[in-house]
């Protein structure tokens, strides 16, 4: 356990000590990163891409139901 | 009540799709060949304890973190797309897409978490061989994280190992190791891992051509050329090994594909196979569509019987066989295939009204049917054909598949040309002063970029109608939603790749222009 424990805190300490001695090119691309996931995460998805069958229908017997249907009625049109 | 399709929504959602797997695949490939070359110069280092090994590893590691950071999580916006432009599909494929996915996600997250941190981090904070494990972990991670989303991407082009569940519309896994060891699957990591190895290859070389041809850090280049140039032509030698097999998987599993990108038209014994060829309109059709003809074209007699079946005197179908059918070959027509596919959507339906008449009895029977072997293999199997409307209708956009498959090969011989070039010069210690072969090194930078991209241009165009091969045509995956939506996060998607492209263009010359840190 305490081997693990150290093992852990050498990660955190890796992790401190690297945020605090970042290079100027690592402060840019931390910089994209943390912009880049606030864009998909926080823009994209909530605003741009909703799960559809998920806000659509409330459960998965719904949802089997809605795509059993689209592709059955997609097929009629086709014969 | 049937909801209406629009044809430009379903165009837009695909052209939205291959714009964000374009732009993603601009930054996957440098990851996955460069981490190797990182590491195989930091192994040289930790063996030799020379510090220019250590320079040359970190200033090569640095342009692969930027390419890692700018690059990361650019593929999420793919799975967002599934779930809401392509939700029949996503709804449809079940489990079988969302398992080596979802590895995937965990592996990526795993990695970039920890041993990507000791790469960049960890230098003089842990030992030298831990730095070098992590870094050896971080490019087989990598590798390994591209695995699972080749085997997704495999199994849409060759679906195995599962059932399809009539209760939930939904295909569930029925046997892992199928899904993972799909020889499309195989034949697809195995190709493009090695594809992004070339990439990286090339990259270093161009960058190591610049340096000499400034006449700066010119050891550190010269070493770097002399791994990049090992590593690269063992693996553009690999990359044609793999590529070939992948076209006799292809011709066997895919044969309509595989017919397009070579433009065959009517089968043939003692095939040659067409190294290169302008195309133009034969003026014969098959429905409405127009068969292309030759009007200048380089081949190599027989080749093609013998890639694909091994004997110069092997008969190789062409498109007209697969779509009119060729009972001698045992080859279904298109219209047989549909016959069988609406079979297949028959018994679809009949078990929506046996479950709607609660009708246990015929429930139970139509269950087994959707389990029964044999009408998996003979009819479920030609589900998709249900909902084609003419024959034609399965052939790819034949031009399109012909000119990006042998692009994509002729680039392929060249890189061993480039490589073996550059190995030559290095060893006869005259690469220094042949700048003419430096500034093709350096201008050819783009060329595997491009080459990568073609291929999965074929990849994707060559397997149309089909978003998943025999099963389901794209018109019918995409979801309902206003095609207006899509054009606009199309535009928004073009918008933020592109700025993330110069983003990280513009940092990467900055650090080359400054060099490996003294």
């Amino acid at each position: 356990m305490n081997s693990l424990n150290q093992f852990f805190a050498t990660f955190i300490r890796i992790y401190i000590d690297g945020f605090r001695n970042l290079s100027s090119w690592g402060r840019k691309v931390w910089l994209i990163i943390i912009i880049k996931l606030f864009v998909i995460f926080a823009i994209l998805k909530l605003f741009f891409f909703p799960d559809f069958l998920g806000r659509k229908y409330n459960n998965d017997i719904q949802r089997s139901e809605y795509v059993r249907n689209q592709i059955l009625n997609s097929s009629d049109k086709n014969d | 009540m049937i909801e209406n399709i629009n044809p430009g929504l379903i165009d837009w959602s695909r052209a939205q799709f291959a714009l964000t797997a374009i732009y993603h695949w601009l930054f996957v490939p440098l990851t996955l060949g460069l981490s190797f070359l990182v590491a195989m110069m930091e192994t040289i280092y930790v063996r030799t304890g020379k510090e220019e090994w250590k320079r040359l590893t970190r200033f090569w590691m640095t342009l692969f973190g930027i390419n890692f950071a700018i690059g990361v999580a650019t593929g999420i916006i793919l799975e967002f797309e599934f779930g809401t432009n392509w939700s029949n599909y996503s709804w449809f494929v079940g489990d079988i897409f969302g398992a080596p996915l979802a590895i995937e996600g965990i592996l990526a997250f795993f990695l970039e978490s920890t041993f990507v941190a000791v790469m960049f981090f960890g230098w003089n904070k842990v030992s030298r061989k831990f730095h070098l494990l992590s870094s050896w972990l971080v490019a087989i991670g990598a590798s390994f994280s591209a695995l699972w989303i080749l085997v997704a991407n495999a199994w849409m082009e060759n679906p195995v190992g599962m059932v399809f569940n009539p209760d939930t519309v939904r295909n569930e896994m029925m046997n892992f190791w199928a899904v993972l060891f799909n020889p499309v699957a195989v034949d697809k990591f195995l190709h493009t891992i090695s594809s992004g190895f070339v990439l990286a290859s090339m990259f270093v070389m161009g960058i190591s051509a610049w340096f000499l041809i400034k006449k700066r850090e010119e050891l550190l280049a010269k070493r770097s050329i002399l791994i990049a140039g090992i590593f690269g032509l063992a693996s553009s030698l690999f990359l044609a090994f793999t590529g070939d097999s992948s076209a006799r998987t292809i011709a066997r599993i895919q044969p309509v594909k595989f017919e397009a990108f070579e433009a065959l038209s009517d089968g043939k014994q003692n095939a040659p196979l067409v190294a290169f060829g302008v195309l133009h309109g034969s003026g014969e059709k098959i429905g409405g569509k127009e068969l292309p003809n030759f009007i200048f074209k380089i081949e190599i007699p027989d080749l093609l019987s013998v890639m694909t079946s091994g004997n110069k005197d092997a008969y190789v179908p062409g498109l007209k066989d697969h779509i009119e059918g060729n009972s001698d070959k045992g080859i279904l027509s298109v219209i047989e295939k549909a016959e069988r596919g609406k079979i297949a959507r028959q018994t679809l339906l009949d078990y929506k009204k046996a479950k709607e008449n609660k009708d246990n009895e015929q429930i139970g029977v139509l269950l087994k049917k959707f389990q029964d072997q044999g009408f998996r293999d003979n009819y479920f199997k030609y589900f998709g054909y249900a909902f084609i409307n003419s024959p034609e209708e399965v052939i790819p956009e034949i031009y399109g598949a012909f000119y990006s498959f042998h692009l994509m090969v002729i680039l392929g011989f060249l890189f061993i040309l480039i490589f073996s070039l550059a190995l030559i010069f290095l060893f006869n210690g005259t690469i220094g002063s042949k700048r003419w072969f430096l500034w093709i090194l350096l201008f050819s930078i783009p060329l595997p970029y491009l080459a990568s991209e073609l291929g999965w241009i074929l990849t994707e165009m060559g397997r149309q109608p089909w978003i998943i091969q025999d099963l389901m045509p794209v018109k019918i995956a995409v979801s309902n939603i206003s095609a207006d939506s899509v054009k606009t996060t199309f535009f928004l998607f073009v918008f933020i790749f592109t700025a993330l492209l110069i983003a990280e263009i513009s940092i990467m010359l900055k650090q080359i222009r400054l060099g490996p840190k003294h």
